[in-house]
């Protein structure tokens, strides 16, 4: 157990430090790289915490898929002429971090105010057959219809991709 | 203690160091049998100077290739570019830790050992998630050189490996419905029981499946047919043109490495691993999938190494004679084969397996 | 001892720096970018919750986010692309045509 959370420590530094690399570099490319490893580090977390199957399908959509279109995107959009932008204004650094913070106090107290869960067991999460075998069954038995309406909702975004991303004739 | 120490830590350093080892001597055969299989197809007798019939001919150029001059040009940004070797020869190591290369289990002591790193539930799902992330390794490279034909290499890389990774996947899932598991150890006894390979599955046998898979492996580790990235008569060397000495053996590595995996995989997923190869001819079972009945565990690892190998051996051997036969792939071609072509059939494939396992159980 | 607390503040530490990245930086990318930090947060309370209870519901409904955010990016980063093509920039700042 106490294994669990150095390990856990670890992944969340790293995950944090390179979130807020994420935000601060300068170059796209840069920031794209750093939200890779911020993904790896929450996959990891994933893992920790028995969903071995999230871990992975976290890895598979957003480190294969979404972040190849990220880049992908960057190298199109980014031509090397241009430049960083230039620095935000004073006043609109300071009005972000205030309202950075509010958003963050008011969540926070939510957290704490909330009743605290005991930390958890692990059964029912990899019962017979691993954690695989469980989330599919609960996604095809219980949430069947959210499933279908959310693989109508990918299709309807991949259409509108296509049209918006098509140039005009 | 000493037994833990055993089981959770020497055994699997041990493991570890033996597949990369074994990695890394298959990979210097696999560069001369390549040169030696394209000289026997272009009536040539290929190298043979270092060593009796060029037998040590790759290790003097990896000691070439060492001793050289390690260039990073000026212009490049460093840290990316120093990463991008590292990033793209990880993944493909990683993936090796789930494969299963022979059955059987001999012991250490107290502690069992068998012929795969781990057995997860999640193998296969977690084989395509880390050699999905190869990618970024050439897009890092060819960025960060900061170079027209690196970045153009590095584009089209991206953008391919994005595509044959739906048909890759597709043809993954008929085998994970056959087995019902996603653990590789479990899909070769899966074909165990069955009484036949996946490739012979009764009564729709997976050789659409494997062509897809193939393919799309070919299409992955930028082979020829596909190998757009790195297209040397238009893109003098692709992704990594800026890379010399040790930084660009390690994009070499890479790509050979990917390739024992495709093989790895094709043979674990529907040539049934270390399965004996007995064309359906009872009781040749027994005596085939142990040659060595007196070293008990032993002797069936072994024998499941011999034709374990045999079957990846096929696989790599398809790639060189598809490398000395079929010229390359226009890049317009290449993306229509993938979206029009491959991902249409992979969705049929799936449908026709469910259909088929609905009818079997009846 | 691992408790979900921790995970609870970690999830809350990356959606700040995500809600900052989003009102700070000024280029498009960044800022999808850091919307999915704060998804990525979001799916972190979800996993949490769902190893605390434990019911494997909150996992099954992280993936919902995940498989939610796959179509947001793709129609976000073809919107970008819409947008470059008329205006050869992707700074919010300079796509200001409604300003008049």
């Amino acid at each position: 157990m106490e294994a669990q959370f150095l390990m856990f420590l670890a992944l969340a530094a790293v995950a944090l430090a390179a979130s807020v690399m994420v935000i601060t570099r300068r170059n796209l490319v840069h920031s794209a790289l750093y939200l890779i490893v911020t993904f790896f580090a929450v996959a990891a977390i994933y893992v920790l915490l028995h969903a071995e199957f999230l871990g992975v399908v976290q890895l598979l959509v957003y480190a294969g898929g979404i972040m190849v279109l990220f880049l992908f995107v960057i190298l199109l959009v980014e031509r090397p002429g241009t430049g960083p932008a230039g620095k935000p204004m004073r006043w609109h650094a300071a009005a972000s971090g205030v309202l950075t913070l509010l958003v963050a106090a008011i969540l926070g107290a939510h957290f704490l105010r909330s009743g605290m869960a005991p930390p958890g067991g692990t059964a029912v999460l990899g019962a017979s057959g691993g954690n695989l075998e469980t989330v599919s069954l609960a996604l095809f038995r219980n949430y069947l219809l959210p499933f279908e309406v959310v693989s109508v909702l990918l299709l309807v975004a991949l259409v509108g991709a296509i049209v918006l991303a098509r140039p005009r004739a | 203690m000493s037994e833990t120490l055993l089981r959770f830590v020497v055994v699997p350093v041990a493991q570890i160091a033996v597949v990369i080892a074994a990695l890394l001597l298959i990979v210097v055969y696999l560069v001369l049998l390549e040169r030696k299989i394209n000289a026997f197809m272009q009536v040539r007798l290929g190298p043979r100077r270092v060593g009796w019939h060029g037998l040590l001919q790759t290790v003097a150029d990896v000691i070439k290739l060492f001793t050289k001059e390690d260039i990073t040009p000026r212009h490049v940004d460093r840290l990316v570019f120093l990463l991008a070797p590292v990033v793209i020869i990880l993944p493909a190591l990683a993936a090796f830790a789930v494969i299963p290369f022979s059955g059987g289990s001999f012991r250490v002591g107290s502690v069992g050992v068998r012929a795969w790193i781990s057995d997860v539930n999640v193998g296969l799902l977690y084989l395509l998630a880390i050699t999905s992330l190869g990618v970024f390794g050439v897009v890092m490279a060819g960025w960060s050189s900061n170079s027209k034909y690196p970045m153009l290499g590095g584009l089209r890389s991206a953008a391919q490996m994005v595509s044959y990774e739906v048909p890759l996947g597709l043809s993954v899932v008929s085998i994970l419905m056959l087995a019902g598991t996603a653990s590789l150890v479990g899909i070769v006894q899966a074909q165990e029981s069955a009484g036949r390979w996946f490739l012979f599955w009764t009564p729709y046998p997976q050789i659409l499946g494997l062509f897809l898979y193939f393919v799309s492996g070919v299409a992955e580790t930028n082979r020829l047919p596909f190998d757009l990235p790195e297209a040397e008569n238009e893109l003098v060397a692709g992704f990594h043109t800026e890379y010399s000495g040790m930084k660009f053996a390690f994009f070499f590595l890479a790509e050979y490495i990917n390739m024992v995996l495709v093989g790895c995989l094709v043979a674990v997923l529907f040539f049934g691993g270390w399965l004996p190869v007995t064309f359906g001819i009872p009781g040749l079972r027994e005596p085939l999938s142990n040659f060595f009945p007196f070293w008990g565990g032993a002797g069936a690892m072994l024998t499941g190494f011999f034709w374990f190998g045999l079957k990846v051996f096929l696989v790599l051997f398809l790639y060189l004679w598809m490398r000395a036969t079929y010229p390359r792939y226009r890049y317009d071609q290449l993306m229509r084969l993938g979206w029009k072509v491959f991902i249409p059939l992979g969705l049929g494939h799936v449908m026709v397996t469910a259909l088929a396992i609905l009818v079997r159980r009846g | 001892m691992l408790e979900p607390l921790h995970v609870m503040i970690l999830s809350l530490a990356m959606f700040s720096v995500g809600v900052l990245g989003v009102l700070l930086r000024r280029n498009a990318i960044l800022i999808l970018m850091s919307i999915e930090l704060m998804l990525n947060a979001a799916n972190l309370n979800f996993i949490a919750f769902a190893w605390a209870h434990p019911d494997v519901a909150g996992q099954v409904f992280a993936l919902f986010v995940i498989a939610t955010a796959a179509g947001e990016t793709a129609v976000g980063l073809a919107i970008l692309i819409a947008v470059f093509r008329n205006r050869s920039s992707i700074r919010v700042d300079e796509i200001d045509l409604l300003k008049g």
